[in-house]
């Protein structure tokens, strides 16, 4: 008797398999293929045990909540897409690029290419370090609060985070973005602690507005445990040093070739 | 499969409810919209989960499949159902999400932190004839630990063809379009997929069921 092949019993399994009459007919007459196939099952039976985490019964109100600030007056049409305001933010920034690469390249001297494409990126590295370091400051300070806060008297039953709460949900909006740019841009490194900022964030996002001592105790857990405040910090002062370093040349050299000029 | 299949009169009373939703949000009742995605985020995210492994990415998937099927919802008249579509639409993004993942973990100097989500609700640290012992439960941990190794070592295209198919009950047609792939190269994709989480995991699966049959977890 010709045995079924990995293949067939797998695709039979699967419910994928051409000939699945014949497959069907075959296992019943054969206790190796059977036995066989039972060993595929017991794989697949393992997995079908790996949890998906429950979002919760509100997840759908939750997923709306999110969107919704973010969606067009009406959908379906190309330039809609750019009206939302995290689309506008990108726009805007893209725009500053433009303008500020532009301005860049006016004031640069003509014939030196290099000289000008090196001015360009140190513009757009600039602008992408001021946005994102403004941002990093917001997180901090919104993380720092939240590090801090307690209840007012031993007795109380609940905290109210819910100012944070939002503040949370609009920097994720940032977060993404700025990762996403980030990304983009070649820089892995600030990708990657943006990465771990937004997991942070959306914790803080999905929490009740107003949680009891013990919960609120598990975020700050969480935020100590991650080290994130500490590697905002970090990532912020390295931002802020490439900052000093691609800031354009002191107009001295302007004045002096000015001066020159006139001789 | 575990995907919830719901009867065939109930799938068409909710398709037909989502035809009526997403004809009124394209005539500017943004509303109509919220019904579509309260309807539909529990699927999204348990498909998104599935394909990127973390809840993180998983949430992040779920909402971009939204607002990238509200923006092209003009295109999607006519075509199939509601869910259906949104689902592509989640799948496709987890794709991109996975790959971009990828490249940032093979950048990161550190290990990526294992993600614990749901270890609480693990059914296989619940046992139904008492309580764990600690071989049980070390035997637990290690078996899924090597079924998130065993999913995380297929190529994107395996993963995706895998949880559509096995987990999510999609059909072939359906995963060849997101997979961007043939009929039968999709089968053949389901069928690698399979075939590389038998070879990883076979071992700890009959390892476990022999020391049950022994007796040695009771």
């Amino acid at each position: 008797m010709k045995h079924m092949t990995e293949e067939e019993l797998i695709a039979y399994r699967e419910g994928v398999a051409d000939q699945g009459a014949l497959i069907s007919k075959h296992l019943a007459a054969c206790e190796e293929c059977r036995t066989e196939l039972e060993r595929i099952e017991a794989v697949l039976a393992a997995l079908d045990t790996l949890p998906v985490p429950d979002p919760g019964l509100d997840y759908g109100r939750r997923m709306w909540r999110e969107i919704a600030p973010r969606l067009a007056e009406k959908p379906g049409r190309w330039w809609h897409v750019w009206t939302e305001p995290r689309r506008l933010a990108a726009a805007g920034l893209i725009v500053a690029l433009i303008v500020a690469a532009f301005v860049a390249g006016r004031i640069t001297r003509p014939g030196k290419t290099s000289d000008n494409i090196a001015n360009k990126e140190q513009v757009r590295e600039r602008v992408l370090v001021v946005a994102v370091g403004e941002h990093l400051g917001h997180s901090e300070s919104m993380l720092v609060e939240l590090s801090n806060a307690a209840p007012n008297d031993p007795a109380q039953k609940e905290v109210n985070i819910a100012t944070e709460q939002r503040r949370a949900e609009d920097l994720l909006q940032e977060n993404r973005l700025y990762r996403q740019t980030a990304l983009q841009e070649g820089d892995t490194g600030l990708a990657s602690v943006l990465d771990e900022l937004e997991r942070v964030l959306l914790d803080v996002a999905h929490s009740p507005g107003q949680v009891t001592p013990a919960q609120l105790e598990a975020i700050q857990k969480k935020i100590e445990g991650r080290g994130i405040l500490f590697k905002v910090r970090v990532v912020n002062k390295e931002l802020q040093q490439r900052q000093e370093a691609t800031k354009p040349a002191p107009a001295q050299n302007d004045a002096t070739s000015r001066e020159r000029n006139k001789v | 499969m575990n995907r919830m299949q719901p009867s065939v009169d109930s799938t068409q009373a909710i398709a037909e409810s989502d035809a009526i939703a997403v004809e009124r949000t394209l005539t500017g009742d943004r509303d109509a919209y919220r019904v579509l995605v309260e309807r539909h985020s529990h699927n999204v995210f348990r498909l998104a989960y599935r394909m990127t492994g973390n809840r993180h990415d998983a949430e992040e998937v779920v909402q971009e499949a939204f607002l990238r099927g509200y923006q092209k919802l003009g295109q999607f008249v006519g075509r199939s159902n509601f869910g259906t579509w949104v689902y592509r639409i989640a799948a496709n993004y987890a794709i991109d999400r996975m790959r971009q993942r990828q490249k940032e973990e093979a950048r990161r100097e550190e290990p990526r932190t294992e993600d614990r989500d749901g270890m609480e609700n693990d059914p296989l640290n619940r046992v139904a004839d008492g309580a764990p012992t600690p071989e049980r439960l070390t035997q637990s941990i290690e078996l899924r630990k090597q079924m998130e190794q065993a999913l995380a070592a297929l190529s994107d295209a395996e993963r995706t063809a895998f949880v559509m198919r096995h987990w999510e009950g999609c059909g072939i047609e359906e995963i060849a379009e997101v997979l961007k792939s043939s009929s039968n190269a999709t089968k053949n994709t389901v069928f690698r997929a399979v075939q590389k989480l038998r070879r990883a995991l076979q071992p700890f699966v009959e390892t476990r069921a022999q020391a049950r049959a022994m007796g040695t977890e009771s």
